[in-house]
């Protein structure tokens, strides 16, 4: 498989189209820093956040056992799954034993994860994404590039060809608010003519039994108002204990999503509607593994806002589909390899450990430093290349040995001055192909202080 | 007379003496005692960063015991200091030397304005600056306010080169995104990292930038690589340079296609 880098650079090369993504997302970095420093309390919001989800997830068992019993009190359906294919199967079975056909789906990167749309369709049931990205992309036969925006790297005009080609608009057309209304038609006969609804999770409330999901289209409301059946799929690491801990998140996860002070629609879901039947598959599907890591455990305090994506320098400039993974970017980058160590192996070293990533992070995730632990992790499992390891070891025995050390710098320098250009810049140096090396001086620092030292 | 260990990143040694020579210059003006300790080489960032951390480990521990006897280490470098500061603990076990050789080592800028207290800067520098805010520096030892978090507004290597005569700054679009440098990132993803360099480059060239400048020479080298490739290269200079009396000489623009490269 072909790594980050490698996929990277094929984005780079459309320099147009990498900076109109880089621009797009940053435009989102740049909403999310007007809102958030128009709190002053923003840090302390942050902070307690993070303390709350880290109580939560440390006392996990205590809390979904209590979730649970209470959701059922609320005559819901609570099932678990530990990994992708026991999900997939419990929501088709679930869907089968009520002979669903047609099934609507808000915006759930849970099931993206275990891919539940492909399992449903062989099947023989229709699913249909209702978030607007998100129907975009499935036209498109594509996977999100992005966990909140999912078709951030699809342009306008090309929505219009999608649209033209599955909803029948016109040709050519490119208006945003002319393609939104014909979406909106579009899904409207699919909210009528569904079966069923499913769902994602963004807070379970443990005391009350209850959750939330937050939308901006409304989409999720629609798609469990009209069926009677709601299947609501939830990692286990989705539970905050109780409801004075909401608008702790509430208030971080717009802000830091989209710079919006709230979400459009933040829908509170508590037992099924009268006539209904309403259930809740909790997947952990790995999150466990992750919980039993001292280094990584923090990751499940991800609240999914993607505002690490948004200003990561290098998912900005290579995309959300570069990183093969369900969740990209700097978040991604951690849960990937915590799945897959060898299939994500790169995902790591995409990253210049520039650290933003953790400074916005509304539940502070040390992002930056777990993807640096990682590294670490990758090499002692052994799936780092010797073409990057045994430089290192190289260097490492060099610099042990100052005097081998200034004679090398010396033998380089000397080297760079006198080879010709076409040597230095051959096509194996791959630092030389856009910059130049620095000027290589004739005296290193130690020779110069060695000088000034005995005038 | 505070007594101090000159730290000097293994690539300013080779390639930025006069990086070297001007930190020992301003640490001298400033009243203190300085050794450069030659037995210190690298300390072990390349490595760890690639996560191959037995080979940085020996580095690491030769640099607790060079820097042993010195009350201040002091580098011309943020990332460096973070290295040791922030991350030998992951790969070292606990002990009073560690803690004590962590303790004592300071990035430059922050050397000058939290131990040392320095108000006043001697010197003129006429020219617009662009400030470049090296990552390590600003998000892991704090040397300012990053734009991502919110409260009271810092810049410790701002407040002592505004002290300088003539100096102003280009007010940049993005005032703290990375450039790309990464270590080696710069070469594992080279398309991303030089295009994050050319933006950043941009950015300083649409805001007026004269000087280029940053706490560290890293971001520097990577990014003058680019510049010199550019139509009107600006020039480049470390703060210890600027801070040290020097004026810019201005970066030589390079035609790569003469050289025989495409």
């Amino acid at each position: 498989m072909a790594g980050h880098a490698t996929l990277a650079k094929d984005f780079v090369a459309n320099d147009e189209r990498a900076h109109w993504h880089d621009k797009a997302l940053w435009f989102v970095r740049h909403k999310r820093d007007n809102i958030s420093h128009s709190l002053p309390e923003w840090e302390t919001l942050r902070e307690t956040a993070s303390q709350v989800k880290l109580h939560t997830i440390t006392h996990l068992a205590k809390y979904l056992e209590e979730f649970e019993a209470n959701a059922k009190k609320l005559g819901v359906h609570v099932h678990w799954a530990s990994n992708a294919a026991e999900h997939n199967e419990i929501v088709l079975r679930i869907l089968q034993q009520h002979n669903v056909k047609r099934v609507v789906k808000s915006k759930s990167m849970l099931t993206e994860e275990c891919h539940l749309n492909p399992h449903l369709e062989a099947a023989g049931m229709e699913v249909v994404d209702t978030d607007l990205g998100e129907r975009i992309v499935q036209l498109q036969k594509e996977a999100p590039s992005h966990i909140v925006l999912p078709a951030i790297h699809i342009k306008k005009e090309e929505v219009g060809e999608v649209f033209h080609q599955f909803l029948d608009t016109e040709k050519g057309a490119s208006d945003p608010g002319y393609l939104t209304e014909a979406a909106r038609q579009h899904l409207r006969e699919n909210f009528l003519a569904a079966d069923a609804g499913i769902t994602g999770v963004n807070f379970g409330i443990a005391a009350t039994g209850g959750f939330v999901v937050c939308t901006n289209e409304g989409n999720a409301d629609l798609g469990t108002a009209l069926p009677n059946l709601h299947i609501a799929c939830m990692g286990i690491e989705k539970l905050i204990p109780a409801p004075e801990h909401l608008s702790l998140f509430t208030r971080l996860l717009a802000r830091s999503a989209t710079g919006q002070p709230i979400t459009t629609y933040t829908s509170h879901f508590h037992g099924p509607k009268p006539g209904g039947e309403m259930h809740i598959v909790l997947v952990d599907n790995g999150r466990s593994n992750i919980l039993g890591s001292d280094e990584f455990r923090s990751s499940l305090s991800c609240i999914r806002c993607g505002a690490c994506m948004n200003t990561c320098p290098v998912y900005r400039r290579s995309g959300g589909h570069s990183y093969q993974s369900t969740v990209p970017g700097p978040i991604g980058s951690i849960l990937g390899p915590a799945s897959d160590p060898a299939k994500h192996s790169s995902l790591p070293f995409a990253c210049s450990l520039c650290g933003s990533c953790t400074d916005v992070c509304p539940v502070k995730i040390d992002l930056h430093h777990q993807l640096l632990t990682w590294r670490r992790e990758i090499y002692v499992r052994g799936l780092l290349p010797l073409s990057k390891t045994f430089p290192m070891k190289v260097m490492s025995k060099v610099f042990q040995h100052p005097g081998l050390y200034a004679f090398g710098g010396g033998i380089a320098r000397k080297a760079l001055r006198v080879m010709p250009r076409w040597m230095i810049y051959n096509p194996l140096n791959s630092w030389g192909r856009k910059r130049e090396l620095p000027e290589a001086p004739k005296e290193s620092f130690r020779d110069l202080y060695k000088k000034r030292k005995r005038p | 007379m505070p007594r101090i260990g000159l730290f000097i990143p293994c690539y300013i040694d080779q390639f930025y003496p006069d990086v070297g020579l001007a930190t020992l210059e301003v640490l001298e003006r400033y009243g203190c005692e300085v050794e450069f300790p030659e037995a210190q080489t690298c300390c072990g960032q390349p490595m760890a960063n690639t996560g191959c951390v037995d080979a940085a480990v020996p580095l690491a521990e030769r640099m607790i015991e060079i820097f042993a006897p010195y009350e201040y280490v002091v580098a011309p470098s943020g990332s460096c200091v973070a290295m040791v500061r922030e991350h030998y603990s992951d790969m070292l076990p606990l002990s009073n030397a560690l803690q004590e050789f962590q303790a004592k080592t300071f990035e430059l800028c922050e050397f000058l304005t939290d131990v040392l207290k320095i108000e006043h800067v001697e010197g003129q520098f006429p020219y617009k600056v662009g400030l470049h805010q090296s990552c390590h520096g600003l998000r892991e030892l704090r040397l300012a306010r990053s734009s991502e978090t919110v409260g009271e507004e810092f810049n410790k290597a701002r407040q002592l080169l505004e002290q300088m005569k003539g100096i102003t700054f280009a007010d940049l679009n993005r005032k703290d995104e990375c450039c790309g440098f990464g270590g080696t990132f710069a070469v594992q993803e080279e398309a991303v990292s030089c295009m994050m360099g050319l933006d950043r480059l941009a950015d300083h060239y649409e805001s007026g930038t004269e000087v280029l400048t940053a706490g560290d020479m890293s971001c520097l080298m990577h990014l003058d690589g680019l510049n010199r490739r550019q139509p009107k290269p600006v020039a480049v200079m470390h703060i210890a340079q600027i801070l040290a009396g020097r004026q810019p000489e201005g970066s030589v623009r390079v035609n790569a296609t003469e050289g025989g490269i495409a």
